[in-house]
C-alpha cells in the first residue's frame, strides 16, 4: 500500500488530503505514481505542473526516486515558508 | 540546537538572548526574524494561513540546521518556524546561530533561512482584498538557494 499525501493548493483543488493506493509491480518510481494519478485526468492534471514537488517518507525527491510497498509519497506545489 | 513549529506567538529578543546565556564561548549572535507584511505582489493581506506537512516539517529543519553545523563551527542554533493563522506585523520565524566569531553566525544564519525558503515543507495563503490567494514561490529564492551548492539539489 502506498500513503498519498497531498497539500496546500493541490489539497484543495482534488479535495483530498490522502489516500492509500494499493501497490503493484507497476510501480516502480514516484513519476509512475504520478503518471498513475494523471491519468485519472481532470484536477488530478494539476500533477503536471513543471515545478511539482515531491518527497518519499517525508524526504524531498526526484520523480525518479524508487518506489516500493509501503512508502509515504507526497505531492505538492513549490514551498513558500519562511 | 533546538528546532520548533508552533502556532504560538514568540518573543525574538528572548530567544536571540538565549543563544548567549551561559555559553562563555559564544563571541557572536546573529538572528533573522520574518514577519507577515500588510502588501504583498500588489493586494493588501489581512493575514494569512500557514500549512505544513507534520512530521516531514521537523526533519526537513533538521536536514537544514545540519547541514549547517557541518559547514561552519556553530555553537548553536535555534530555528522557530510557526503555522496556522497569523496576523500583519507578526513574526513568522526565527533562526539564530551562535559562534565563536562572527563570519560563521553571519554566513550560517544565511544558509539556513535561504534553505527553509526553498526545502522545508510550508506553503502561504494569504487573505487579501480580493479573497484568499495561495503565495507563489519566488524565482528569486531559487536563485538564492542555487549559490549555497547544495549536493543533490533538483534541478
Amino acid at each position: 500500500m502506498i500513503t498519498l499525501q497531498l497539500f496546500a493548493r493541490y489539497r484543495e483543488l482534488l479535495d483530498t488530503d490522502h489516500e492509500q493506493i494499493p501497490w503493484d509491480a507497476g510501480l516502480q518510481c514516484v513519476g509512475d505514481l504520478r503518471d498513475r494519478l494523471l491519468a485519472r485526468g481532470n484536477a488530478w492534471e494539476v500533477l503536471a505542473e513543471p515545478r511539482v514537488m515531491c518527497a518519499r517518507n517525508q524526504e524531498m525527491c526526484s520523480l525518479e526516486a524508487p518506489l516500493t510497498d509501503g512508502d509515504e509519497i507526497a505531492f505538492f506545489p513549490p514551498v513558500t515558508g519562511g | 540546537m533546538a528546532i520548533v513549529v508552533q502556532p504560538d506567538a514568540f518573543d525574538p529578543g528572548a530567544m536571540l538572548n538565549r543563544l548567549h546565556a551561559a555559553q562563555l564561548g559564544v563571541g557572536a549572535v546573529v538572528g533573522f526574524v520574518g514577519y507577515v507584511r500588510d502588501f504583498n505582489d500588489g493586494e493588501e493581506v489581512a493575514g494569512m494561513l500557514l500549512e505544513h506537512y507534520p512530521g516531514m516539517t521537523e526533519k526537513a529543519l533538521q536536514l537544514i540546521v545540519d547541514e549547517a553545523g557541518e559547514r561552519w563551527p556553530l555553537l548553536n542554533v535555534e530555528v522557530l518556524h510557526r503555522v496556522g493563522r497569523l496576523e500583519p506585523g507578526e513574526p513568522i520565524v526565527f533562526v539564530g546561530v551562535s559562534s565563536a566569531h562572527r563570519a560563521a553566525a553571519f554566513d550560517a544564519s544565511h544558509f539556513i533561512i535561504d534553505y527553509l525558503k526553498t526545502r522545508a515543507p510550508f506553503w502561504k495563503k494569504e487573505d487579501t482584498g480580493a479573497g484568499p490567494r495561495w503565495v507563489d514561490a519566488r524565482d528569486q529564492d531559487g536563485a538564492e538557494m542555487a549559490k549555497w551548492n547544495l549536493p543533490g539539489d533538483p534541478e
